[in-house]
């Protein structure tokens, strides 16, 4: 019989540099991936690559469209990666998403005059609870019946939904929209600050910043947040050290569940402006792919969002320029993802030639 | 006619049920070899495309469900490789290929959204199917609802009383004793993996050829998740595989047959129950931690690599 050529060998100690090479060499074959499918849709590949990655940065409005895709995707992740290292499985950031936008839009629709000057604060803390709210069900179920946060949240992804456009097609209609199951669009002064004129990005980018700095507070000079990471990585160490299992699913699923509303809420509060059906194009499910992507790492994070906003407004210019389906996003997001944890297998093991 | 219209509902309660028995009997196996796939819904919706495309440019159901099974199988391949020779995380894995079928399947199928599927007659049992009473209730379905029973023949004789359901069960519970006893635990897994991207090819193909005979993005509508529940809902046990599958199939019937039974409920609100349903069965299976310590695979989920 034949011995393979190579073999895998276990490395004493995780690669650090192929821990930050792993997620480049993913990208660069999902570009040569990418390169082929263009080729095989008979376009010239570099052209069209240079259409996907390169034209839209190309405009200050690029760069704010740039911005305000990435921020949403950045919010969820961020709070995902919080919860990936102590392997809290919240894969429901989209319904959590959609209920941080109900929630907000809610005080925005009924209580935005009483409010008054406070109404914008309240939509953004509403949109937090209601994240958070929809992700303490999960944190419940699992804490105290032991099921699944990986099915629960997912299965309250499309009851979010249904619950957005049950709300939709009855009482938060807008009387004058035509029979349209929309909401009516909010005030002015009810819609988040625009980073500058002539692009659509809003102050939401800057609240990404700020989560990204609290999330590497916590993550890495708390002690929480070291209790979630041993958790992560050594469950035994971390039941022997008494750090409680319950604590940790709890505060991951609040932190993701309430940065994914917020995401929510600022998405309505800003581009959309009112509430409708869909309100995303699937950011909590992509936000999964750059949690992993930014190497569950804050900094990681927000550079992978940017990757993954490209993707959206790529996948939207080939739709423009060359009549591709901007489905074509869906499909890069996913080859990304296992490019990346391919690549991964070199972080933890080396390839030897076999000695026989 | 009361007997007509139960008739009519229990048709369409086996009808629902019938994809989720083969996805989730299909994903039974992968997690009693000790492989977590969550791409159920991802693979289901390749085959749902595959076959939807496959039946309607040659016009044959057998092809469509051969073609879908295999596309199944190749996703489950990618899986396969990446989880079991490269080791990657199988949560995070299952995931992207779930995300990668979504994308794929919305992607590939933009030529074919939307349109009917023609000219394809569902496979019957002749003479039998016109008995009176027995004929209308049990004997008038497609092929594919008598071959989601098979299998589950199949795998409660199979798992428990031969040879190759026992080393199954062993690569699932441990898959250390079972290498050093000279068993091929990779092989089995990759086997069980691809077996269970086969079924779960054929309950996308189920969807979009005989549930609702069109392609429509994401038509799956998180059945592979539904499915993912009832393995853990059954405790791993293929009976209780088919039992929650009716039940699901009965709960998405009541959804549908509501307004016929005078329950004046909004649309969307009915439309939750399949979902609700999950969460509250997963919380009465798994609200005593013996029930899955007991059931669940020892090694489900664990990576292993004779090599390392």
């Amino acid at each position: 019989m034949m011995k393979p050529l190579l073999r895998l060998e276990r490395r004493a100690e995780p690669s650090r540099v192929m821990r930050l090479a792993a997620p480049l060499v993913a990208v660069l074959a999902m570009l040569l991936t990418g390169g082929l499918v263009f080729a095989l849709l008979g376009q010239p590949p570099l052209h069209a690559l240079e259409l996907f990655f390169v034209e839209p940065l190309t405009s200050t409005y690029g760069i704010g469209e740039l911005l305000l895709k990435a921020t949403p995707l950045g919010l969820c992740a961020l709070g995902l990666a919080i919860g990936f290292r102590a392997n809290v499985w919240n894969i429901g950031a989209e319904g959590q998403f959609t209920l941080g936008a109900v929630c907000g839009g809610g005080v925005a629709l009924f209580a935005a005059d009483a409010l008054g000057p406070l109404a914008l604060p309240a939509m953004l803390l509403a949109g937090i609870l209601g994240g958070m709210a929809w992700a303490a069900i999960p944190a419940y179920l699992r804490t105290r019946f032991n099921t699944s946060e990986i099915l629960v949240s997912l299965m309250l992804v499309y009851i979010a939904q249904l619950l957005l456009s049950f709300l939709l097609h009855g009482s938060w209609r807008d009387p004058a929209g035509f029979n349209f199951p929309q909401s009516r669009a909010f005030d002015d002064r009810l819609l988040l600050p625009l980073l500058a004129d002539g692009q659509r990005a809003s102050v939401a980018v800057l609240f990404t910043l700020v989560l990204a700095a609290l999330a590497w507070v916590f993550s890495s000079r708390l002690f929480a947040g070291y209790r979630m990471l041993v958790a992560g990585q050594a469950p035994a160490a971390a039941a022997y050290a008494g750090f409680s299992e319950r604590g940790n699913v709890w505060l991951a699923l609040l932190i993701s569940g309430g940065a994914a509303g917020l995401a929510g809420i600022c998405e309505v509060a800003g581009p959309i402006g009112r509430l409708q059906p869909t309100i995303s194009p699937g950011y909590g499910f992509a936000a999964i792919i750059v949690a992993f992507v930014g190497r569950l790492h804050p900094v990681g994070v927000l550079l992978a969002s940017l990757l993954m906003s490209l993707l959206y407004i790529g996948g939207e210019t080939v739709q423009l320029e060359l009549q591709l389906p901007a489905a074509i996003t869906g499909m890069f997001q996913g080859a990304l993802l296992f490019y990346l944890l391919a690549a991964d297998l070199f972080v933890g093991f080396r390839l030897r030639r076999a000695t026989t | 006619m009361i007997t007509g219209q139960f008739a009519a509902m229990f048709a369409a309660m086996v009808i629902a049920a019938t994809p989720l028995i083969y996805a989730a009997l299909g994903e039974l196996v992968v997690e009693r070899a000790g492989v977590l796939n969550l791409g159920v819904e991802g693979m289901m919706l390749m085959g749902a495309l595959t076959a939807f495309a496959v039946g309607s440019l040659t016009g044959s159901l057998a092809l469509a469900y051969a073609a879908a099974a295999l596309a199944g199988v190749m996703m489950a391949l990618l899986f396969g490789v990446l989880t079991l020779t490269l080791q990657a995380n199988q949560v995070a894995t299952g995931l992207a290929l779930t995300l990668f079928g979504i994308g794929l399947s919305a992607f590939l199928g933009r030529d074919f959204a939307g349109m009917p599927l023609h000219g394809i007659e569902p496979l019957r049992i002749p003479v039998l199917s016109k008995l009176p009473v027995v004929g209308p209730l049990l004997l008038h379905y497609d092929l594919a609802v008598y071959g989601s029973l098979l299998l589950y023949a199949v795998i409660a004789y199979v798992l428990p009383r031969t040879r190759a359901g026992l080393l199954l069960r062993a690569v699932g519970e441990s898959p250390e004793i079972a290498h050093a006893l000279g068993h091929p635990v990779q092989a089995v897994r990759y086997l069980a993996v691809l077996f269970g991207g086969a079924t779960s090819g054929i309950a996308g193909a189920y969807l979009s050829t005989a549930l609702t005979p069109m392609w429509v993005e994401s038509m799956s509508a998180g059945r592979g998740w539904i499915a993912l529940a009832l393995v853990v809902f059954a405790t791993w046990k293929p009976l209780r595989v088919l039992l929650g599958a009716y039940l699901f199939g009965g709960v998405t019937v009541l959804q549908l047959h509501a307004q016929g039974l005078g329950i004046h409920v909004p649309s969307e609100l009915l439309s939750m129950l399949p979902y609700a349903a999950t969460i509250v069965v997963l919380v009465l299976i798994c609200r005593d931690p013996k029930t899955i310590l007991l059931n669940q695979p020892a090694s489900l989920g664990k990576p292993f690599h004779p090599d390392a």
